[in-house]
């Protein structure tokens, strides 16, 4: 029989993060965000958090919520922008950031999952990122020396997930959630429809369960869009 | 002298059946638009989907489905999502034949400058530093000169490089010019744009062929 993950909600998902910890974040600017566990860190009032999540949220929501309370110490994001509170934190000093290429910290969180010390990448050759860093050729091209990512806590998203632990995303709100799933040594995955084991075809899921602790079922999910870009019906039939 | 879609038109004409490209935010995202009906052509995001469509009709956006710019877009049939290792895995293995990319300064000898203004602007790298460490076939779509008239094709970049030696042709509203043995090498004029105005706007080192052909824009 399937081990199960579930827990009831949020809070108590949450359980046993603390001030001073390093956390995962899943997603891609606001989208594939684990809002419900991003709620409950707020509302936990935690402190001097090391967040590693490729983007840094909007002022007023995702992660900019967390930044708003001075919860966040350190930053380990690849773009920041589209954040103003975030800017003035991090030129004032009071906010640390690891500024790293998004590619190496997608793959320096699969490494952290998978097991995989450290890895040798072209990006930021010649660059900031290298200072400091190992550079080794391979066939004649530099390289340098990335070290693998984990965290105490990984928060991820997905749009179903079963109480095995197993996850589906939607779309593009996949990106980093795979990798930081496996990269926490807790991983806990909030999910938009959770269903009983034995639901899901196996031969779909991306996420594995064995990367998943807890799984909880979310709620009032606000999905919100930071680009709104569309086409015009009338301009389009106009044209 | 192009304007930006004039620029991304020029770029579209780049791009051939068959190929993966990748294209970053601002001027390359356009070039999407201008590549001929029926050519088999798909682009990446590397947020995590190749076969990007346009963007959805009024009403029809989805949360979940952004470009790298997160931008609400579609999928085109033949789409695949993707996580960001996967996404990444594509770039630096060199499976994506095109990478069209903005730029703050490009230096004669190939290096970019794109993601930081010490002191000033630091929003970070996101996917360029992969992009431009790997990719077999970049080019660099701007203006020629900054908003203060001043030239962005330098002798060596001042700000924070992005990557080194990786830039092999720069599109701008004023020319198509090529890097290599440590130069710029002009390769075509905007329509109505003399080579002594190119050379102007032109910090480094040009290199100037004795015909240099205007573009061909329609």
């Amino acid at each position: 029989m399937a081990i199960s993950k579930v827990v009831n909600g949020s809070i108590a998902a949450c359980d046993g993060v603390k001030s001073g910890m390093t956390l995962m974040l899943g997603g891609f600017g606001l989208c594939g965000i684990p809002e419900c566990s991003i709620g409950e860190l707020v509302r936990l009032g935690i402190k001097d958090l090391t967040c590693i999540s490729n983007n840094a949220g909007v002022d007023d929501f995702g992660l900019g919520l967390l930044l708003q309370q001075r919860q966040i110490r350190k930053m380990i994001s690849s773009y920041v922008g589209e954040n103003d509170e975030f800017e003035r934190q991090m030129l004032s000093g009071e906010l640390e950031v690891d500024l790293i290429p998004q590619g190496s910290l997608a793959e320096r969180c699969r490494a952290g999952g998978a097991g995989i010390p450290a890895f040798y990448t072209p990006a930021g050759f010649g660059t900031e990122v290298a200072a400091g860093k190992e550079v080794r050729e391979f066939e004649g091209k530099p390289h340098i020396l990335e070290s693998a990512l984990t965290a105490d806590f990984a928060f991820v998203k997905a749009w179903k997930g079963d109480t095995a632990g197993n996850l589906i995303y939607k779309a593009t709100a996949r990106n980093f959630n795979p990798m930081m799933a496996m990269a926490g040594r807790i991983t806990i995955a909030e999910v938009e429809e959770l269903v009983p084991e034995g639901t899901l075809n196996p031969n779909e899921i991306h996420t594995p369960g064995i990367f998943v602790q807890r799984i909880f079922q979310g709620e009032r999910y606000e999905k919100r869009i930071e680009q709104r870009t569309v086409r015009n019906r009338e301009t389009a039939s106009n044209a | 002298m192009l304007d930006k879609n004039g620029i991304a038109k020029r770029i579209a004409q780049e791009v051939r059946a068959g190929w993966y490209v990748n294209l970053g935010i601002g001027i390359p995202t356009l070039v999407a638009n201008f590549i001929p009906e029926g050519m088999e052509v798909e682009f990446q995001s590397e947020n995590g989907i190749l076969g990007m469509g346009p963007f959805p009709w009024e009403g029809e956006e989805d949360a979940d489905l952004i470009n790298a710019g997160k931008q609400t877009i579609t999928a085109m049939p033949g789409a695949v999502y993707f996580d960001s290792a996967t996404s990444f895995a594509m770039i630096r293995g060199q499976h994506v034949q095109l990478t069209v990319l903005g730029a703050m300064e490009v230096a004669q000898n190939g290096d970019i400058a794109n993601w930081k203004i010490p002191g000033k602007m630091v929003k970070g790298m996101g996917g360029a530093m992969d992009l431009v460490a790997s990719a077999e076939n970049i080019i660099v779509a701007m203006m020629h000169t900054n908003r203060a008239g001043e030239s962005k094709m330098l002798p060596s970049c001042s700000l924070p490089l992005t990557g080194v030696g990786c830039v092999r042709r720069v599109v701008t509203n004023l020319a198509v010019l090529d890097i290599r043995e440590g130069a710029f090498h002009l390769v075509e004029r905007a329509p109505g744009v003399s080579v002594e105005e190119i050379a102007a706007a032109t910090a480094g080192k040009l290199v100037i062929p004795d015909a240099v052909p205007e573009m061909r824009i329609n």
